[in-house]
């Protein structure tokens, strides 16, 4: 007998006549939305991502150059990849923007850093979630630069995690980032920046 | 305990096989713990890390209106899988097969290993970066590949501390906590061959080493090896939850991923995830939300690895499911909320369990994994004080659980010598059938005063030896109750209306509490 028969066979020898019963309806009881306005989410979108120490700016869609290059240069960023898709406004004066084209991990690595955009974000818990359609990017780009941008519109954000699990489509690969990489295995201090991005800054657009 | 032939069969399903991985403790728990609460600097690093895990963990969850509402749906869900496991883990491998996957089944440890092992030598591969994974530990996986030939490097910045430390894990989730700084960079400046000399002690220096050190492996890896927190059976799509980015790293990567997960990982349907990705972070690491989560589903072309394997690991859990008073343990998500708020976890720390699964849901998930006979003392390893109980998220009624196993071991090691227990509770019944056996025995029992101290006895003899492996004994007290009686009731008697029953003495005897009575 193959090792998959033989699983399933002992889990129905072990579940025994339980297995007969019907499937139980998915439970619920919990809160499914946050019945928050669009500002409230905002703003709780900007303080919970501020409290695990992402960088936070607000922007109107028309002045979202000008905060774009507001925050590289307080980075000192002038050599970015960015995704195929990603739409900014216009160009920025003495930045270099890279479109990812399958770039090699290690060339990933030389950068100061990546601008993306983001799929949803989720104010409750301060996660931005990027499913690498246009805008966003493959998982490697926002992962190996250690500075990374990502532009929020405020039709992205939703209240709670269960809302956010509804809007994403689960056949693309998903990331959901909430701060910068951190650990806390060395007595529990907690320090930031390990593998991921040391640095997260986030440009939430409208509202 | 390590022993020989095979490990024991629970209702016809084998349990765990022995020889094999890390689910069997050299020792027993009361020898182990004993030891464990002599190391000072042990019990100072887990009461410090203990404490503040448990009020992180309350605040983010007092954030909650819906908490109860939350842990009730995450008990319906997980009782649904395992009552319909078969369909959903077929449910799975379709899904995961449909979008590029390769699954894999293993009755237990020595076929996962040899499954993994062949996928990292088909890939050509003599090294994998792994992705912090209590499931490849329980099963040995990094001794196995070192046997072939392959090294596993641990990314996980504890993980790597406990490797590069030729140490054990500690705790499930910060599992170097029983080391302190100075200890790491000692391990560090001495395991890690590029370290800088001048490596100071400070958490961030340490950090930032272990960054170095591993990226080099990280951008030239072709394997990585990872577990899984959740499987979804609706989709096919796999969940990683973490917080350094090692995680991402190892599942971005490499060319080859492999994937090694439980059968009860499996959860039925994609909303689900809206509740266990509250339930998860909040109760592990105490945030709202952990710093990254990666789900994927099979391969996605150009972005991630190109070849997908998920291997689905039996070893024992089968035989747990078909315990009906203890296949709630399978509910675990391995949060580890019910180790911050044990006293007995508290105190004697991980290494003590002898399991990759410590603290209280180890103490009824290893037995459960192994069979009794080869975890016996772990169900006792428990006050029953049931704060366990009251934190899982997924309402796992751990002290149930432990009483059950208890009765089990009984039951099961029935037909072998009489126990210390069966021998003392056949000579309490003896000298409690007669008053006048009663009282000699406790003038008998005063004798013990002189071997106390503090009031406290540290051992009794045989055969009540047993009770004080884990546990001081108070020393009998210098008059017994009845003695007190006879010498207040002569001035007593008449107001007291006659002589009641020591069963229902008042609250208010004149003259104080009798010695002897517990307050």
């Amino acid at each position: 007998m193959s090792a998959r028969d033989e699983v399933l066979g002992r889990i129905r020898t072990a579940v025994g006549p339980d297995r007969d019963q019907d499937p139980a309806p998915a439970p619920g009881g919990y809160r499914t939305h946050a019945g928050l306005g669009t500002a409230q989410l905002l703003d709780q979108l900007a303080e919970r991502l501020s409290d695990y120490r992402a960088r936070v700016r607000r922007a109107e869609p028309g002045g979202l150059l000008d905060t774009v290059a507001g925050a590289l240069a307080g980075r000192g960023a002038r050599r970015l990849a960015v995704p195929p898709g990603l739409d900014l406004p216009g160009p920025l004066d003495g930045v270099q923007l890279v479109v990812d084209d399958g770039l090699p991990a290690r060339e990933l690595d030389g950068f100061d850093g990546v601008i993306t955009g983001a799929a949803v974000a989720i104010a409750q818990t301060g996660t931005i979630i990027l499913d690498g359609s246009a805008g966003q990017g493959r998982r490697a780009l926002s992962l190996i630069p250690d500075y990374h941008l990502c532009l929020v519109q405020a039709a992205q954000v939703v209240g709670l995690v269960p809302e956010a699990v509804a809007r994403l489509r689960p056949d693309r690969p998903l990331t959901w980032i909430s701060g910068p990489s951190a650990t806390s295995d060395i007595e529990l201090d907690r320090v930031e920046g390990v593998h991921g991005p040391r640095t997260l800054e986030v440009i939430l657009i409208g509202g | 305990m390590s022993r020989d032939g095979p490990a024991p069969v629970y209702l016809g399903l084998p349990t765990a096989p022995r020889g094999v991985g890390h689910l069997r403790g050299t020792e027993p728990f009361p020898v182990a713990a004993r030891r464990a609460l002599g190391n000072s600097q042990l019990r100072r690093n887990l009461g410090r890390a203990t404490a503040t895990i448990r009020a992180k963990r309350a605040a983010v969850v007092s954030e909650l209106p819906d908490w109860e509402q939350l842990r009730l749906a995450g008990q319906a869900i997980k009782t649904e899988t395992m009552r319909h496991l078969d369909r959903y883990l077929e449910q799975l491998e379709s899904q995961v097969a449909a979008r590029g996957g390769v699954v894999h089944w293993a009755r237990d440890a020595v076929e996962a290993n040899r499954i993994v092992v062949d996928l990292v030598r088909a890939a050509g591969a003599t090294e994998a970066v792994k992705v912090k994974s209590i499931v490849t530990d329980e099963i040995g996986l990094n001794e196995a590949l070192a046997q072939a030939g392959i090294r596993a490097l641990e990314t996980d910045l504890a993980e790597l501390i406990v490797q590069l430390g030729h140490d054990r894990p500690s705790h499930i989730l910060v599992p170097a906590i029983h080391r302190n700084r100075a200890e790491i960079r000692d391990i560090f400046l001495r395991e890690m061959g590029d370290a800088d000399p001048g490596l100071t002690d400070s958490p961030a220096a340490l950090t930032e080493a272990a960054r170095l050190h591993l990226r080099r492996a990280f951008l030239s890896a072709r394997v990585g090896i990872s577990g899984a927190n959740f499987a979804i059976a609706e989709t096919g799509t796999l969940c990683v939850v973490e917080s350094e980015g090692n995680g991402r790293m190892c599942l971005t990567l490499p060319d080859v991923l492999i994937t090694v997960m439980g059968i009860e990982k499996v959860l039925p349907a994609w909303a689900d995830l809206g509740v266990f990705m509250q339930l998860l972070p909040r109760s592990s690491t105490g945030e709202r939300m952990n710093p990254y989560t990666s789900m994927w589903t099979g391969v996605t072309p150009g972005d991630g690895p190109q070849q997908f394997h998920l291997v689905l690991l039996d070893n024992g859990r089968t035989a747990a499911l078909a315990d009906p008073a203890g296949r709630s343990a399978l509910h675990c998500i391995r949060c580890s909320a019910c180790l911050n708020v044990c006293p007995v976890y508290e105190r004697v720390g991980g290494h003590a369990y002898g399991s990759v699964y410590p603290g209280p849901i180890g103490a009824v998930l290893s037995p459960m994994l192994t069979g009794v006979e080869d975890n016996a003392t772990l169900p006792y390893a428990s006050s029953l004080c049931g704060a366990c109980y009251q934190v899982c998220p997924v309402r796992i009624d751990i002290p149930s659980v432990l009483v059950h196993l208890r009765a089990r071991h009984v039951e099961e090691s029935h037909g072998r010598l009489p126990s210390p227990e069966a021998v003392t509770m056949a000579a309490a019944s003896w000298v409690l059938a007669r008053p006048a056996r009663y009282q000699a025995g406790q003038r008998a029992g005063r004798l013990g005063r002189l071997a106390s101290r503090d009031g406290r006895l540290r051992r009794l003899p045989p055969p009540l030896a047993g009770w004080t492996v884990a546990r001081d004994a108070p020393a009998p007290p210098a008059q017994t109750f009845r003695e007190w009686w006879r010498a207040h009731s002569a001035g007593e008697a008449g107001r007291a209306g006659g002589v009641f029953p020591p069963g229902r003495r008042s609250r208010g005897v004149p003259g104080g509490r009798p010695p002897g009575e517990a307050p």
